[in-house]
């Protein structure tokens, strides 16, 4: 190998080096920013996290799995998967051997930039050795790769129902700059390599294709021409970059060490929460999964929508398209890179400010303390009073399993706090939460049951209630059948059952309802079920939803439940029950109810 | 006066013409559910925090009409969305009295 240029440079370099310099220099202040907004406790944290062998290591590994190799997306996806980590890796290996050929090379070059780069441009082949024509085949190998995924991503944006998504965001204006400009960068390095294949030499690609321009071009006119062009698609693809959706690609690279270092959204827009709306790739899955998109008006509040307000700034719609989110976490449960949609829509609603704040502190507990020192305490909540029919059966189960038993807000009872944290009122809610614990503690029980979802999660989540193991009823049921305290009659009806969202991807809740389901029935799945759930639309999480919007979004859950071919729907949340039976053609059952009907007597 | 052991209350009659439906108007305005509330009482039936603080949806909105104070109604209020499951009417109660919660002092 022999350098073509003395001084190792020609000024088609410069639009590379210019974006390169500005992007590299935008991230750099940009991570200094985020570092500096970040609580710093949360920031201490991240630093050691960051120095600790253990997370390093899984940094390392997430990253390369995660923004490489994309493995989650070709678990849903091959067919994306392969597109896009053909581009991503295959992209990774050129800029690396690039980097080992200039080492091998010409290591005195090493400390510039561009040299790995155009390295064909610069570097002639004088002799061909096996490790050259290796690093050459590879240098082919990979471009082919990426080749082949930018043909698949052009064939994604014609027609996206064959890659199996039925709706993606429509790009913005620079969104589309920079991804002419990506699709531009490697069929213009493949052009630029060919035309100079005869001097630098190349492999399977670029040697015939040099061979077939100088069939019918006499000179080395093109060459210099396509390294420019080369080089200003690369220049204006990163000039564009932290302005598009691929900021992402850096903005991954610095989340995946935050959450590994277990920070969490602390501000609707800075710090965590940044990093989170910057690695948003736009890619628009949480479009089709999101329950409100049936309705095509509802499109634009989908969490993509959600990152791209926010970065642009556009105050008003920012708050409508937190205030409407039902907050069932499906976006969450199917994003590729984990950005949390429900939790940047809560801190969004925890920053403003009221006129009136809600004070529970004038009321008195005292009243509401059950006797119930160590006896097991049922805790119906809101919900459940509302649909008295799975609070009966929730007790005649007890009763028949000869649970003693204490139901703690039969006459009277506080909410349990999760509807005003999910209005973004974190300081009333903590001041419920204490009510209840008072309320709790002071009744002596050991054991609370739950069988309201919503109630649930925030019982776990944010109650301390030393000595008292709190439970959801399909739990503590299924505890009781183990113990042989419960039987069932299998009954012929089959049932789908519905997952609630407070409960399945809440609260990690899935099998133990099946399985008693399953011993007290026939069970039939539905296509999208598990942590892919659909809302049934009735949440309390959305704020501005009103009760004729919902219509729709229910219905198109139902139909999803129809198809499984099930006689009935049992579902484990009052809140499902109640907005199912509105609209279900066909019976709705709580999962305690039909338990209840199918009890059998024991000796007991 | 002879005192009685009991004493007349006071006019609470309204004069329709003086009140100041500002804070009603600027409720309608983001929660325009207000106009289709028929008083049926559902809510109050339901409310978790009627017994603390005499809170009742449907009174929070003939008071508003009237151009009567609800502060302390309100104060109480749990959010947890009893009322807007049991309003016939579909009055999505809950936003109801968040927006008044935030419209509350510029509206007055």
């Amino acid at each position: 190998m022999r350098e073509r240029f003395a001084s190792g440079f020609d000024p088609f370099v410069l639009p590379f080096l210019i974006g390169m310099v500005f992007v590299l220099g935008y991230c750099a202040v940009g991570i200094l920013r985020i570092l500096r907004q970040l609580p710093r406790e949360d920031r201490k944290r991240f630093l050691v996290s960051l120095v600790t062998p253990s997370t390093a290591l899984a940094n390392i590994r997430d990253i390369f799995l995660n923004c490489l190799i994309h493995v989650k997306l070709w678990k849903r996806n091959k067919l994306l998967g392969f597109m896009h980590s053909s581009i991503a890796f295959g992209w990774f290996m050129i800029i690396l051997l690039g980097h080992l050929e200039v080492f091998i090379y010409c290591p005195e070059r090493i400390h510039l930039f561009y040299y790995p780069i155009f390295f064909n441009y610069f570097v002639a082949e004088n002799e061909s050795t096996i490790g050259g024509a290796l690093l050459f085949f590879l240098m082919d190998f990979f471009l082919l790769l990426i080749l082949t995924g930018i043909v698949l991503a052009m064939v994604k944006r014609a027609r996206s129902r064959l890659f199996g998504m039925r709706r993606t965001t429509r790009p913005s204006f620079l969104d589309t700059i920079g991804l002419y400009s990506l699709w531009a960068i490697f069929p213009l390095r493949l052009l630029a390599e060919s035309f100079t294949a005869h001097i630098s030499g190349g492999s399977f690609l670029t040697v015939p294709a040099n061979w077939v321009f100088r069939q019918f071009l006499g000179n080395d006119l093109n060459m210099l021409p396509t390294w420019w062009a080369y080089s200003i698609a690369l220049g204006v693809f990163m000039t564009v970059l932290p302005f598009t959706r691929y900021m992402h690609i850096p903005a991954e690279m610095m989340l995946i060490p935050m959450r590994n270092a277990g920070l969490r959204i602390r501000h609707a827009r800075r710090g965590f929460a940044k990093v989170e709306v910057l690695s948003c790739p736009g890619c628009g899955v949480c479009i089709d999964a999101c329950p409100m998109s049936v309705k095509k008006a509802n499109i634009k509040d989908c969490t993509v929508y959600l990152n791209r307000q926010i970065r642009r700034g556009n105050e008003k719609r920012i708050e409508e398209i937190s205030d409407k989110c039902l907050l069932c976490g499906k976006c969450e449960a199917v994003c590729q890179v984990g950005v949390e949609g429900p939790r940047l829509r809560v801190a969004q609603r925890a920053m403003r400010r009221y006129a009136i704040n809600q004070d529970f502190s004038a009321i008195d507990t005292s009243s509401l303390v059950p006797e119930a020192a160590g006896k097991v305490l049922y805790f119906a909540g809101c919900m459940t009073k509302l649909t008295p029919s799975i609070g009966k059966a929730v007790c005649s189960l007890m009763r028949k399993a000869g649970v003693d038993f204490v139901w703690m807000d039969e006459e009277e009872g506080l909410c349990c706090g999760r509807p005003l944290l999910t209005a973004g009122r974190f300081a009333q809610a903590k001041e419920l939460v204490r009510k209840n614990e008072e309320i709790i503690l002071a009744s002596g029980a050991r054991t609370l049951v739950l069988s309201c979802p919503i109630c649930y999660k925030i019982f776990s989540e944010h109650y301390r209630l030393p000595g008292v193991r709190v439970v959801h009823y399909a739990r503590f049921f299924e505890e009781l059948v183990a113990q042989g305290r419960l039987q069932f009659e299998k009954s012929d009806i089959f049932y789908v059952y519905h997952d609630p969202c407070e409960l399945g991807r809440g609260c990690g809740i899935y099998d133990e309802p099946r399985r008693l389901l399953g011993a007290a029935a026939g069970i039939t799945e539905a296509p999208a079920s598990r942590e892919e759930s659909i809302c049934c639309g009735g949440s309390l999480g959305s704020l501005t939803l009103g009760f004729s919007q919902r219509e729709e979004m229910t219905k198109a859950a139902l139909r999803k439940l129809y198809e499984s071919k099930a006689d009935a729907i049992a579902t484990a949340c009052p809140l499902c029950l109640a907005t199912f039976s509105r609209y279900s053609e066909r019976p709705v059952r709580d999962l305690a109810q039909i338990l209840d009907a199918r009890t059998k007597q024991t000796a007991r | 006066m002879i005192d009685f052991g009991f004493s007349l209350s006071k006019s609470s009659s309204i004069k329709l013409d003086e009140v100041d439906l500002s804070l009603y108007r600027r409720l309608e305005e983001v929660e325009p559910g207000v106009r289709i509330c028929m008083g049926c009482g559902s809510c109050s039936a339901t409310c978790n925090a009627s017994k603390w603080s005499g809170m009742s949806v449907r009174k929070v909105i003939l008071d508003l009409q009237r151009g009567r104070d609800m502060k302390e109604m309100l104060s109480c209020c749990m959010l947890c969305g009893k009322c807007s499951m049991v309003c016939p009417r579909g009055i999505n109660t809950r936003h109801l009295i968040l927006s008044l919660c935030r419209l509350y002092e510029s509206g007055k």
